[in-house]
């Protein structure tokens, strides 16, 4: 089944690593994954859909939520929200056919970003199984070409993100003898 | 604030104020300027002889101890070397931080001299792993990497360093405060499920529980024996749980899974009620999933979430630290009233029919007068060791007799590559635990395979007069690989022999210590008393029967109800 994965996670080098790196690691299949900023600089949201067992759903949750910059990642799947996706579409299509295609686009919302003797560039956006119907639409005016950049989902209800407080630690007052050390001092060492 | 100092010594100040003692390393180019730090001997630096030796060692000062081993190693290939050893600590959840160095920030990237990508390489071999390439980053990082390897779940942390770091200059101020927003802890387990857990407690007839290394990793293998006691339940402690409950403890029946005891499995089998601690359910325990323990209800406590309904889902799931659960159910325990005539009375028809299991199908206790069987030098080793010394293993065969046949009466006294299951750990791991315990009598018990993937090692153990017992149970071949082999590939036996080993004795005077051969069944005992009474360290050699297999045995993909408990009919006649 489909199940789709929002995530927060620490804007920081290596992140983006460990998340697609754990779910390789399991075996999880990506169907589409896509990062961007939050409000907050500092924490980026993922949207991420994976192809696996039902019964693994959970599994997924808990294993995507241990890396360290992981700050919460939510199933989803079964909750109230929307999803959508971009779709930028080349059609190559005959002279003839260009009125009916930008009627056809239409109806999908489709928005024409280029246009020229070749054919049309367009843009659109919806729920990726809509995409795939505009898609194979599309495919029958000429050849096409596609970019998708991937799922993106809200959820509908507010969450509390949770995050964990600082702890205080206890270190050892010892503190290291300061010797005169003519090779640190002068930064040399191999 | 504090005098200028270079980020070298920052790293120092960080790892005392952490109370690291001692560190296992391999110095090169990059850290230089480390090592030229710990010229000043703030901290002990172990020279081992290969960088994978530094984590074992460090595997073996942590689990004996319970505290954080720290290993060191240089960019590029030193690096590369730690990673088998991070693995093997993340599979068994063994605290360790290595610290490895990189190549100058303004280098990386560029495939510069022992560059490596040690970052990426060792993303999925850690916890969590860092690279440093700001001076002001690195007390945070440091301290910050202690706290993640020794809390939670434990495991390894990587602390990659670029070597202009290490030159910088800055000001150190003591980083207390850690702040991770995005890692969660989870200590207390919930009180509902506590109380659920007692009552399904207070109901069964059948109970029986099944602990692993969860305990010895959360400390607290004194809480578990008053919930033992409190249940009188009886007790199987997996590969990586033994010594949490004294083997000698009246509850305690032995390991369960490919090679437990038969009581071990058929209680498994059998029992209504598991409570399951600090395990993970792994294959080598449960063999075919639906064929483990089919009529119990499961209580899981663990702290990791992720662990639990991994493999079986529990009707009671317990997240929490076991240090703070089990005195929650022990409260609770010793609270409630105690349980009925009838349940009372099935309990009691319970603990006979384990006594009856364990009397009909002992381990093996087989002996010749001709060959050394490896069975009786593990028990020979038993009866020198008493439950007393830290015993350490390599993986194969003798991990799998010295598991079913040495005592254990205090907790961390055995140290093995359970998960990964690491030939050439034995050794390594031996040095980290008498630099930890110098008190103690250590056994490194390992197969004449993993032995030869140590070697370099004895010259450390000779360099530091640690009197560390290596004793070889040598059979001539990768003993488990043959045993398969033997039993599954029609004994065409291919790539197991171990032919040239060396001579023991003149490999041992080699690094200046003492080494013997045994050979004949009468001369072990006296042997091994010998290399026990010695006072420096000893490498035996016990050339043991080539043949022997390890029973009983649970097939891959089987039931462990379904266990092949001794030779086929045909081996044994052949073996004659």
């Amino acid at each position: 089944m489909r199940q789709v994965i929002s995530l927060l996670l620490e804007n920081k080098p290596g992140s983006l690593m460990r998340v697609t790196g754990v779910l390789s690691q399991r075996g999880y299949n990506i169907e589409s994954l896509t990062v961007g900023r939050t409000l907050d600089p500092e924490v980026s949201r993922m949207t991420i859909v994976v192809d696996v067992d039902s019964a693994l759903c959970q599994q997924v949750i808990k294993q995507i939520n241990k890396p360290v910059n992981v700050l919460q990642a939510t199933d989803l799947t079964d909750a109230p929200k929307v999803v959508r996706e971009l779709a930028l579409v080349r059609v190559r299509t005959a002279q003839g056919s260009r009125g009916a295609l930008l009627k056809e686009a239409e109806i999908f919302g489709g928005r024409v970003v280029d246009s020229s003797t070749e054919g049309f560039a367009i843009e659109v956006t919806g729920a990726p199984e809509k995409l795939n119907e505009f898609i194979d639409v599309m495919g029958t005016y000429g050849e096409i070409d596609v970019t998708r950049s991937g799922a993106v989902a809200i959820a509908l209800e507010a969450r509390k993100l949770r995050l964990q407080p600082p702890v205080e630690r206890q270190l050892s007052a010892v503190s290291v003898q300061l010797s005169a050390n003519p090779s640190e001092a002068e930064g040399v060492g191999g | 604030m504090s005098a200028l100092m270079s980020g070298a010594r920052m790293l120092v100040e960080c790892l005392v104020r952490e109370g690291v003692d001692c560190m296992f390393g391999y110095p090169g180019g990059v850290t230089l300027p480390f090592y030229d730090v710990l010229y000043d001997r703030q901290i002990r630096h172990i020279l081992v002889r290969h960088e994978e030796n530094a984590v074992f060692a460090a595997e073996g000062y942590a689990r004996a101890t319970g505290k954080v081993g720290v290993c060191c190693a240089t960019s590029g290939p030193g690096a590369t070397n730690l990673t088998t050893g991070l693995v093997d600590a993340l599979m068994d959840s063994i605290p360790i931080v290595a610290i490895t160095g990189q190549v100058s920030t303004m280098l990386i990237g560029s495939d510069a001299f022992q560059e490596a990508d040690t970052f990426g390489i060792t993303r999925s071999a850690t916890k969590h792993n860092y690279l440093v390439k700001n001076l002001e980053d690195l007390p945070r990082i440091v301290h910050e990497a202690f706290y993640v390897a020794s809390t939670g779940r434990p495991g390894p942390v990587l602390v990659d360093i670029a070597k202009d770091v290490f030159q910088g200059q800055g000001h150190y101020q003591p980083v207390s405060s850690i702040h991770l927003p995005g890692y969660k802890v989870f200590t207390e387990g919930h009180a509902g499920q506590v109380k659920r857990a007692v009552q399904l407690l207070r109901e069964s007839s059948r109970p029986l529980v099944y602990a692993g290394g969860g305990i010895l990793a959360a400390g607290a293998a004194g809480e578990f024996r008053e919930f033992v006691e409190l249940t009188d339940a009886p007790v199987v402690q997996t590969l990586m749980g033994l010594s949490a409950l004294p083997s000698e403890h009246p509850n305690f029946i032995s390991m369960p899974g490919m090679h437990g005891s038969y009581a071990a499995n058929m209680a498994l089998t059998e029992t209504d009620l598991l409570i399951a601690l600090g395990v993970r359910f792994d294959d080598r325990v449960t063999g075919r999933l639906a064929g483990f323990a089919p009529h119990a209800k499961v209580i899981h406590v663990d702290i990791d979430p992720a662990e639990i309904g991994k493999n079986r889902a529990p009707e009671v799931p317990i997240v929490g630290d076991l240090k703070r659960v089990l005195p929650k159910l022990n409260k609770l325990l010793s609270e409630a009233p105690s349980a009925g005539e009838r349940i009372s009375e099935e309990r009691r028809a319970w603990r006979r029919r384990i006594r009856q299991w364990k009397d009909e199908h002992p381990f093996s206790a087989e002996t010749s007068d001709s060959e050394i069987k490896p069975q009786s030098l593990m028990r020979e080793i038993d009866r020198l060791s008493g439950g007393q010394a830290i015993v350490t293993t390599d993986v194969g065969q003798h991990q799998m007799w010295a598991a079913q046949l040495i005592r254990f009466n205090e907790p961390r006294l055995w140290i093995t590559s359970g998960g990964l299951g690491s030939m050439g750990f034995g050794v390594p791991s031996a040095i980290g635990a008498q630099f930890a315990r110098p008190d103690k009598l250590v056994f490194a018990i390992v197969g004449d395979g993993g032995f030869q993937m140590s070697i370099p090692e004895l010259s450390t153990i000779a360099a530091n007069g640690l009197p560390i017992k290596i004793v070889v149970m040598n059979n001539g071949y990768l003993g488990m690989v043959r045993q398969w082999q033997t039993l599954f590939f029609n004994n065409r036996l291919c790539g197991v022999q171990l032919d040239c080993f060396p001579d023991a004795e003149k490999l041992a005077a080699a690094y200046g210590f003492q080494g013997a051969v045994v050979e004949k069944p009468s001369e072990l005992a006296a042997a091994l008393e010998r290399a026990v009474r010695h006072p420096g360290p000893y490498l035996l050699n016990v050339k043991v029967s080539p043949m022997e297999c390890v029973y009983p045995m649970v097939p891959a993909g089987g039931a462990i109800s379904e266990m092949v408990l001794g030779p086929p009919q045909a081996e044994a006649a052949a073996a004659i």
